[in-house]
């Protein structure tokens, strides 16, 4: 064994393969998945705020038990059941990351909706603003302010778990980086090099959500 | 055989199944928590050594710590996994280890949410209010002393809400472990899904993931009730059993505390 423990050889053949599952995957899975969960967060939270109980405990049991499962469990069930209805693995993969993070999404937007402070409610009433224009116009754009940090925190969470993709064998930069070691018994360079990336691409981004989080204090 | 309708005409003899399976379900179950457990366990350490570390004068000693939660938390578990797995065994002396899968599993689960602890540690220490530590220098306690007697308590009871987040997501994130031939609950459900089909298989899993969860919750309830009384904030554990059950969640997950 004279091989020296690293090759930039297997590097360079690599990294190209890398960054294309990191483009055409991780990152599209990331996007669309925080796409999902921006959306059905809030309406989840406006659900959970508005609707009778009747609604709003069963909602609130679903939400709490999604969350409290894990998204490798749900990718798998999910794909199980639903591959014989949606050709798309990828489609599935990026609605499940979504619902997931949905259920952390809507605790964000439910602090953000409470900490609008009770004067507000009082002055739409008082103007008899109709319910739907109160959301719209008053309550949703003061509560949005301050979820925007925990927000990006979550999309960078949902970027670092997206790996969690390959059981269900979506080539994603892991999967790839996997495959790639698979095929030719050299691991180091392509799982390092997927780590790096990862590095790469979130550190960067969590220092810019930390410094609008002071700004936004 | 399959399908929610499915789910429930095969209900009876489904449950016989999963009775007859039980040995190696359990086994499953075992895993999961030693993984769980273990995992938690070493998170809580490395929290605490780097996030104390982060607050020390010695800048030298704050910048590694720095290095090592942004490499830990940045990086993925799945990638760390997959790096102890199968890079590890690949490197020249005198590493080149073959680690067993539950320590690759116990390794990578309590570097990764340790990394994310040890924020958590410095945030709690970082918002005990400033009067205890002008107390500290009044008393004329040295830091260490003042740190492990004065300030740490009261982190302590700021910080299990976000540590019991952590470690729900912890939980979780092990049923990845399979991918590296550590055969927890996940894999072992997996096994029965044959025979069950998938409905019954998997719900029962996300119940089971589920209870274990609860486990974790009412530990950790246990904890804080007991943390705030001892820092006299707040009634013996004898008299608020209530609160063990309350659902995790609320601030914590709304502040995105467990990025």
């Amino acid at each position: 064994m004279n091989e020296s423990w690293w090759s930039w050889d297997h590097a360079a053949a690599v990294l190209p393969m890398l960054l294309e599952g990191f483009f055409k995957y991780t990152l599209v899975a990331t996007v669309l998945g925080t796409l999902i969960a921006v959306v059905l967060g809030l309406i989840v939270a406006m659900t959970r705020r508005v609707a009778p109980g009747f609604i709003s405990t069963p909602v609130t049991w679903v939400v709490e038990f999604i969350r409290m499962t894990p998204l490798v469990v749900q990718l798998v069930f999910a794909n199980l059941v639903l591959s014989p209805y949606i050709d798309s693995t990828l489609a599935i993969g990026i609605w499940v990351l979504g619902i997931h993070y949905t259920t952390y999404m809507a605790e964000v937007y439910r602090a953000g909706i409470d900490s609008v402070p009770k004067g507000q409610w009082e002055a739409a009433t008082a103007l008899s603003l109709p319910l739907l224009r109160t959301w719209r116009a008053v309550v949703i754009p003061q509560a949005i302010r301050s979820t925007l940090p925990a927000l990006g925190n979550y999309a960078i969470s949902m970027f670092k778990e997206t790996p969690f993709l390959v059981v269900i064998y979506i080539p994603e930069m892991v999967r790839v980086a996997q495959t790639y070691g698979g095929d030719t018994f050299r691991y180091t360079e392509s799982i390092t090099l997927a780590g790096l990336i990862f590095l790469v691409a979130s550190y960067p981004t969590s220092v810019l959500i930390r410094r609008l989080e002071k700004r936004l204090a | 055989m399959d399908g929610v309708i499915g789910f429930f005409e095969q209900l009876g003899p489904n449950i016989e199944i999963l009775g007859a399976r039980m040995p190696q379900i359990l086994e499953g179950v075992q895993v999961t928590v030693l993984a769980a457990a273990f995992g938690g366990l070493l998170a809580l350490v490395i929290s605490f050594v780097f996030g104390i570390a982060q607050t020390v004068k010695l800048g030298a000693v704050r910048i590694i710590a720095r290095i090592f939660v942004e490499f830990f938390r940045g990086t993925s578990l799945v990638v760390q996994l997959f790096w102890l797995a199968f890079v590890l065994p690949q490197l020249p002396y005198p590493f080149g280890w073959q680690l067993a899968p539950l320590a690759i599993g116990v390794l990578a689960l309590g570097l990764n949410y340790g990394a994310y602890g040890a924020e958590v540690v410095r945030g709690s220490i970082g918002s005990v209010p400033k009067g205890q530590y002008e107390a500290l220098s009044a008393l004329s306690l040295s830091p260490v002393r003042g740190m492990f007697r004065v300030i740490i308590p009261q982190a302590w009871a700021l910080m299990i809400p976000s540590l019991s987040n952590l470690w729900i997501q912890l939980l979780k994130g092990s049923a990845i472990v399979s991918t590296v031939l550590l055969y927890d609950l996940y894999f072992r459900v997996e096994q029965v899904r044959d025979q069950t089909g998938t409905w019954f298989a998997f719900l029962f899993a996300l119940v089971a993931y589920y209870l274990v969860a609860w486990v974790i919750v009412i530990i950790m309830n246990a904890l804080e009730v007991r943390a705030k009384h001892k820092i006299g904030r707040g009634p013996a554990l004898s008299d608020s059993l209530g609160t063990l059950l309350r659902p995790p969640g609320g601030k914590n997950v709304a502040r995105g505390a467990m990025v």
